[in-house]
């Protein structure tokens, strides 16, 4: 296909390294300018994280922190509103992590090796249920909770727990369907020596399909913890009361009390939450990456 | 014979198996996305108090309504624009990383991805401080460098570009990875062969990695797309839409509706109008499956 490049093939004598060398200049010089304008927000979150309120509210340079201190970080790992909230979200993330898994490694297993009628349509029904967005979902769902109320007597809005059931809704579609891709690599004639040797389907999923792609498993599952760790959305629609809110409607919502705002505290509260997946990220990138990748590649 | 029914039952039973195992999923789906979906439908031709069927009485009424033109206009801007911005971002930056060392690749990918891992609510927070009208912190260096100083989310159109950057900033790194990825599969053959008649580097670009990359742009693009058009997270915590209604999305002004102002059956009929873009992604992805299936 290259050979029919519609270039004029021009000899050229400049020197080859030299223009390497200038390639590489530029590409570092742009990779600095890239890195500052992605690592600023998060930077100057830790600038303010390290700040009193009365350094917040002075009239100094915002970019440099005069008296550090780590009051802040003190207060909130000492509050129950944020021990609260933190334990709510680990919980939460938890139990869908966990229900994702049993829902999605099955059906995955079905779809990427036991036909049925229909499979190949529900194939495509999980790949589009991904397309529907949360936000044309929290309304009706609202109203179906409350109806729920009314008819078992059962309150949904304003617990914690009612997160647990509604995020699988976020991710058990995207995990599934990198499962099914991740299943679908596997080579048949291991399954055909699972048969042969009298292993039974289940046997043969958690034997055979669940150690050779637990690669695919492991990205599967970090998804699925940062979807329902970062989910806003949901949480904001569904729960009010302070007891009850996850991270990131909780600091959203109690620690922003009109116009005072406490910065040094909403920020050091900020970080301190993403640092579960800060920290999964540092030491599984890979199967991060991974789990990023392969839902677009392998559709 | 015997045999014969067997395996025909043996098939059966293989099939009743993988239904019973994807029984969970189905009823996952089919109780908390297709139900709902269907239901924001029927919600959305209630009145007010969701006791009289009203037919498109909730639509017409929103096109007569000026704030939901702009609702309208600014949803297509926020997500077309952004889109844009991250997909050309992402492109760039996929080339700086690949043209540097591999060795020192993984690190510069590493802190380049960080935007992306934070979850968004927190995130926004910090360039909602970052922005603040009083303490903005951009505001101070222009001060310092004798630019006037911005009114990031007070001035309607400031608070449009606020929350397209910070949609920026949020969505860049994903396109970054996606593309790195395929830039790493481009055969080295292509370009070696493309030297070799002489192109240069656009050319290169423009007659290899693009054309290597078509699948992978268009899916990112796609996805993407849809994403931002239902973006909530952003917008509600940067301007909760506004000031005066100038920055709200579909999502946002739903959400407003309908759970705080307590309109179910308006808000229903806003987060539907999401709906057509949809339809176009998923019809775009399906002729896109078909079509690959096709040449398999």
């Amino acid at each position: 296909m290259s050979a029919v490049l519609q270039a004029p093939v021009v000899p050229k004598t400049r020197s080859m390294k030299r223009d390497r060398r200038r390639a590489l200049f530029w590409s570092y010089f742009f990779l600095i300018v890239f890195v500052i304008f992605f690592l600023t927000p998060p930077i100057y979150m830790f600038i303010t994280s390290l700040k009193s309120s009365a350094e917040v509210g002075a009239v100094t340079n915002p970019w440099w922190v005069y008296h550090p201190t780590l009051e802040n970080y003190k207060a909130l790992i000492f509050s129950e509103d944020y021990q609260t909230f933190f334990l709510n979200s680990a919980m939460v993330s938890v139990i869908v992590v966990i229900v994702t898994m049993l829902i999605s490694i099955p059906a995955a297993f079905a779809l990427a090796r036991m036909k049925f009628w229909g499979s190949a349509t529900l194939a495509m029904g999980v790949f589009l249920t991904y397309l529907i967005p949360e936000t044309l979902l929290f309304i009706p769902l609202f109203k179906i909770f409350a109806w729920v109320n009314e008819t078992f007597d059962i309150q949904l809005i304003n617990h914690w727990w009612v997160c647990a059931i509604i995020y699988p809704t976020l991710t058990v579609p995207f995990c599934t369907w990198i499962m099914i891709g991740y299943f679908a690599s596997i080579p048949k004639e291991l399954d055909e020596a699972a048969l042969i040797d009298g292993a039974g389907y289940f046997q043969m999923l958690v034997k055979i399909f669940i150690p050779v792609a637990l690669p695919g498993i492991i990205a599967a599952t970090i998804f699925a913890f940062t979807v329902s760790w970062a989910d806003f959305l949901y949480p904001l629609a569904f729960t009010t009361s302070a007891d009850q809110m996850l991270l990131p409607t909780g600091i959203y919502s109690t620690l922003i009390k009109g116009d005072v705002y406490a910065w040094g505290q909403i920020m050091t509260a900020c970080l301190l939450g993403a640092l579960p997946p800060l920290l999964i990220y540092a030491f599984l990138m890979d199967y991060y990456i991974a789990g990023l990748t392969a839902g677009a590649t392998k559709g | 014979m015997r045999r014969h029914g067997g395996l025909r039952r043996f098939a059966r039973r293989k099939s009743t198996i993988a239904f019973l195992m994807a029984l969970p999923l189905i009823t996952l789906i089919a109780a908390l996305v297709v139900y709902p979906t269907l239901y924001a439908i029927y919600l959305s031709m209630l009145n007010k108090s969701l006791e009289r069927f009203v037919g498109f009485s909730n639509f017409s009424f929103l096109f007569t309504r000026e704030t939901f033109w702009m609702v309208v206009k600014q949803s297509c801007i926020f997500a077309i624009s952004a889109v844009i911005f991250k997909a050309l971002i992402g492109f760039c930056v996929a080339h700086f990383v690949h043209n540097v060392p591999a060795k020192g690749q993984r690190k510069w990918r590493g802190m380049l991805l960080i935007p992306w891992v934070i979850p968004p609510a927190m995130s926004t927070l910090g360039w909602f401080w970052l922005l603040d009208p009083s303490y903005s912190a951009f505001n101070w260096l222009f001060v310092r460098l004798g630019i006037p100083s911005v009114s990031w989310l007070g001035d309607p159109n400031w608070a449009r570009f606020s929350v397209i950057l910070v949609n920026v900033w949020y969505g860049a790194p994903f396109f970054l990875i996606m593309y790195l990825a395929a830039l790493k599969s481009v055969p080295e053959q292509l370009y070696e062969a493309a030297a070799i008649d002489g192109a240069n580097w656009w050319q290169k670009i423009w007659y290899v990695t693009l054309p290597m990359m078509r699948n992978i742009i268009s899916i990112t693009v796609l996805f993407s797309l849809i994403v931002t058009f239902a973006n909530f997270d952003i917008v509600r915590i940067l301007t909760s839409g506004g000031p005066i209604d100038r920055t709200h999305v579909f999502a946002t002004w739903a959400f407003l509706v309908g759970i705080n102002g307590g309109d179910i059956a308006l808000g229903a009929a806003v987060s539907l109008f999401m709906f057509p873009i949809l339809a176009v992604a998923a019809y775009f992805i399906l002729r896109d499956i078909s079509r690959r299936g096709n040449e398999a």
